[in-house]
C-alpha cells in the first residue's frame, strides 16, 4: 500500500518509467552505433553506404528523443512546438544544395581546377 | 464561486490527444504547455535554438564540401588509429561515440532515480555521467592534438580541401564546448542532489525557487541533446 502511494505521488511529480526500458534503449543505441561503425569498417560505397548511415542516424536520434528525452510522453502541443520548426531546416538544406551545385558549376566552368 | 469555476477549467484540459488538443492548448489564453513547467519548456526552447546553431554549421559544411573542386580528405583514413601495426579506421571516434552513449544511459537512469527520490543513487549516476563526459572531452583533446601535429589547420591540411580543417575545428570545437559546459552543469546539479536540496526544497541561489527533482530531468534534457548532436556529427562528418 505504502509502495502504491509512493508510486502515485512520484508519478504525479514527473516522468516515471521502469529501469528496464532505459537499459533496452541503451543496448539498442550500442547496437546501432556498432552498425554505423561497421558501415565504415567494411568500406561500403555509394547509395547503400549513405542510406545506411542516415537510417542508423535517424533511428538513434529517434530513440534518444522519444525515450531518453521523454518526448513520447509529452503533451502533443510541446512535441509539435519543437519538431515543426525543425522542418524549416530541411528547406534550408534544399536551398543550400542548389546553391552549392551552382557554385561548383561556376567553379568548374570558369576557373580551372587546382589553380 | 468564481474561484471554483476557474480551478475546474484549469484542471481539465478539453482535449487530451490529437490535433484538436494542440489547437485547444494554444488557444486556451493560458499557459500553452499544460503539465509542463516553465523550466522544462524553456530548456526545450533553448535546445531548439541550439539545434538551429548546429544545423547551420552542418549545412555550411555540406555547402563547402559539395561546392569544392578539390577532393575532400577521406575521414576514414584521417581518423584511423594504428594499434599493434594494424590500422583501424575511425577507432577513436567509435570509442568516443560509445562513451557518450553510455553517459546518456547513466543520465537517463539518474533522472529515473531522481523521481524515485533516491538521493544517493541519483548523485552517483550523475557523477558517472560527468566522468564519462570528461573522458569524451579528453579524447577529443587527444584527437585535436594528433591532427594539429599532422598539419591540419583551419586554412590548410595535407590531404585535400582546405575547408576540411575549418569545418572540423568549428563543429567539433563547438560540440566539445557544449560537453564541457554540460559536465560543469552536471557537477553543480549533482552537488545539489547530494546535499539534499531537492528533498528539503532549499531555495536556489539565483532564482530563489524551491528546489525540485525536476531540475535533474531538465539537466538530462541538455545532456541528451549533446549526445543527439554527436549522432548527427558522427554520421555527417565522420562517416559520410
Amino acid at each position: 500500500m505504502a509502495q502504491a502511494t509512493a508510486h502515485t505521488s512520484a508519478h504525479a511529480q514527473g516522468q516515471q518509467h521502469p529501469i528496464k526500458l532505459y537499459l533496452v534503449v541503451w543496448a539498442w543505441l550500442f547496437i546501432l552505433s556498432a552498425c554505423s561503425y561497421l558501415v565504415d569498417y567494411f568500406q561500403l560505397e555509394g547509395a547503400l553506404r549513405y542510406s545506411l548511415i542516415v537510417l542508423f542516424m535517424l533511428l538513434k536520434a529517434g530513440l534518444i528523443m522519444a525515450v531518453f528525452m521523454h518526448m513520447a510522453w509529452e503533451r502533443l502541443s510541446l512535441v509539435y512546438a519543437i519538431l515543426v520548426p525543425i522542418s524549416a531546416l530541411l528547406v534550408f538544406v534544399a536551398i543550400m544544395v542548389f546553391e552549392a551545385d551552382n557554385t561548383l558549376l561556376s567553379r568548374v566552368e570558369f576557373f580551372s581546377p587546382g589553380s | 464561486m468564481a474561484e471554483q469555476t476557474f480551478s475546474r477549467i484549469e484542471a481539465v484540459p478539453s482535449e487530451t490527444s490529437g490535433l484538436r488538443s494542440i489547437a485547444a492548448d494554444f488557444s486556451s489564453d493560458r499557459s500553452a504547455f499544460k503539465n509542463v513547467s516553465w523550466g522544462k519548456a524553456m530548456m526545450w526552447i533553448f535546445l531548439l535554438s541550439d539545434t538551429f546553431v548546429f544545423s547551420s554549421f552542418l549545412i555550411a559544411y555540406m555547402t563547402a564540401r559539395m561546392s569544392t573542386t578539390v577532393p575532400w580528405p577521406n575521414p576514414s583514413e584521417v581518423f584511423a588509429l594504428t594499434i599493434g601495426g594494424v590500422s583501424l579506421p575511425l577507432l577513436l571516434i567509435a570509442i568516443m561515440t560509445f562513451v557518450l552513449i553510455s553517459s546518456s544511459g547513466t543520465m537517463a537512469m539518474a533522472v529515473n532515480f531522481a523521481y524515485r527520490r533516491n538521493r544517493r543513487t541519483t548523485a552517483v549516476l550523475m557523477l558517472v555521467t560527468a566522468l564519462l563526459g570528461a573522458t569524451f572531452v579528453g579524447m577529443q583533446a587527444f584527437e585535436w592534438t594528433k591532427l594539429i601535429h599532422e598539419g591540419v589547420r583551419p586554412w590548410a591540411n595535407p590531404w585535400g580541401a582546405a575547408q576540411f580543417g575549418s569545418t572540423f575545428f568549428m563543429i567539433t570545437g563547438f560540440h566539445g564546448t557544449h560537453v564541457t559546459i554540460g559536465v560543469i552543469f552536471l557537477l553543480v546539479t549533482a552537488r545539489k542532489v547530494w546535499r539534499g536540496d531537492f528533498d528539503h526544497e532549499r531555495k536556489g541561489f539565483f532564482t530563489s525557487r524551491k528546489g525540485r527533482y525536476e531540475a535533474v530531468e531538465i539537466m538530462g534534457l541538455y545532456w541528451h541533446f549533446v549526445d543527439l548532436v554527436w549522432v548527427f556529427i558522427f554520421a555527417f562528418f565522420y562517416l559520410w
